[in-house]
């Protein structure tokens, strides 16, 4: 097979499960099944990824996204006690905007097609780090920038993780009442003098 | 470019086309071989010998969702972390430190999810 043709191949197979299983994740009914889609989506453009030479982009959307965020969307799908038809028969009112961002996007893209095409310069102005780690792999190339030229955007990431953290704590950790938990130092540090009493009990009364 | 890429990544198409050739296989094998003979019983959904309850989609426990939002953090925590350990030859003690930094951070986080009980089931 011509070596050419291979990449040209697999991009439109990729592309097309793509923008396939996308659709499917609007017009299946079970929105399980949409989230499933979208799973399959989410594999389909780690393959786009990988034909581009972003293997690090690649794998970490399938780490990510597949095995973290599509978790994420199946457990809010299924802990929202929604009734999904009854939520499905408004949407028809929602077209127009739809199609107006629809419109918005599409225009976009096409700018952007237009400017690549006529601009002879454009192909120059790519912002890749491979480019000046030519010899150095992908992750390399990430690495090589992120941490020292981009550090302020990588610290930034770090105290949005812990935002992240702190809020989801907050706003779903909950006190149970009677639970009963083993308090090791309050074991250790019972006296016996504390707890216990002793008594003289009269012969024939009891203890009150 | 990219036809080299793909040399690299053969051995993981041809363990993906076999991977789906196997399940295809077994299930449509079992679907054309088997006899088909639906009934309402069959089709119902087996719940250990009882009649189901309720629809599989109920509410569960808002914990779940907390246990997952946290591994998603300490995931994305990883990820940061692969090209840091390639590339940490060539970026020096700046690079070292500031991953430190970024660490702390989280290892705040960690120890108030810590203290907090979070981690706890009960």
């Amino acid at each position: 097979m011509n070596a050419e043709l291979i990449p040209a191949v697999l991009f439109y197979l990729f592309a097309g499960v793509l923008v396939l299983s996308a659709m499917m994740v609007v017009a299946s009914r079970n929105p399980v099944h949409s989230v499933l889609f979208l799973i399959l989506a989410f594999f389909n453009a780690a393959g786009l990824f990988l034909l581009l030479g972003a293997e690090f982009a690649a794998f970490i959307l399938v780490i990510v996204y597949v095995g973290a965020v599509a978790v994420l969307f199946l457990f809010v799908v299924m802990m929202l006690d929604i009734d999904f038809e009854q939520l499905r028969k408004g949407a028809w009112k929602s077209l127009p905007v739809g199609i107006l961002v629809g419109l918005v996007l599409v225009s976009q893209m096409v700018m952007t097609a237009v400017n690549w095409q006529s601009l002879p310069t454009a192909g120059s102005s790519i912002l890749s780090p491979a480019a000046r780690h030519a010899a150095a792999t992908n992750t390399q190339a990430v690495g090589a920038i992120l941490y020292t030229d981009y550090v302020y955007p990588f610290q930034i990431a770090g105290l949005i993780l812990l935002v992240a953290m702190i809020g989801a704590i907050v706003l779903t950790l909950r006190d149970r009442g009677g639970v009963l938990r083993q308090n090791i130092n309050s074991q250790i540090t019972r006296k016996a003098s504390d707890v216990v009493e002793v008594r003289k009990v009269q012969k024939g009364a009891g203890i009150s | 470019m990219s036809s080299e890429l793909i040399q690299t990544y053969f051995p993981v198409f041809v363990f993906l086309l076999l991977a789906i050739g196997m399940s295809g296989v077994m299930i449509g094998l079992s679907f054309l071989l088997a006899k088909q003979k639906p009934d309402a019983e069959k089709l119902s959904p087996y719940e250990c010998g009882f009649d189901p309850f309720s629809d599989a989609r109920h509410k569960f426990d808002v914990r779940f969702y907390l246990v997952s939002i946290l591994f998603i953090i300490f995931d994305l925590e990883i990820a940061f972390l692969f090209p840091w350990a390639v590339s940490l030859g060539a970026i020096g003690m700046f690079g070292f430190w500031s991953m430190m930094v970024f660490l702390g951070v989280l290892t705040i986080g960690f120890i108030y999810e810590w203290r907090k009980g979070a981690l706890e089931w009960e």
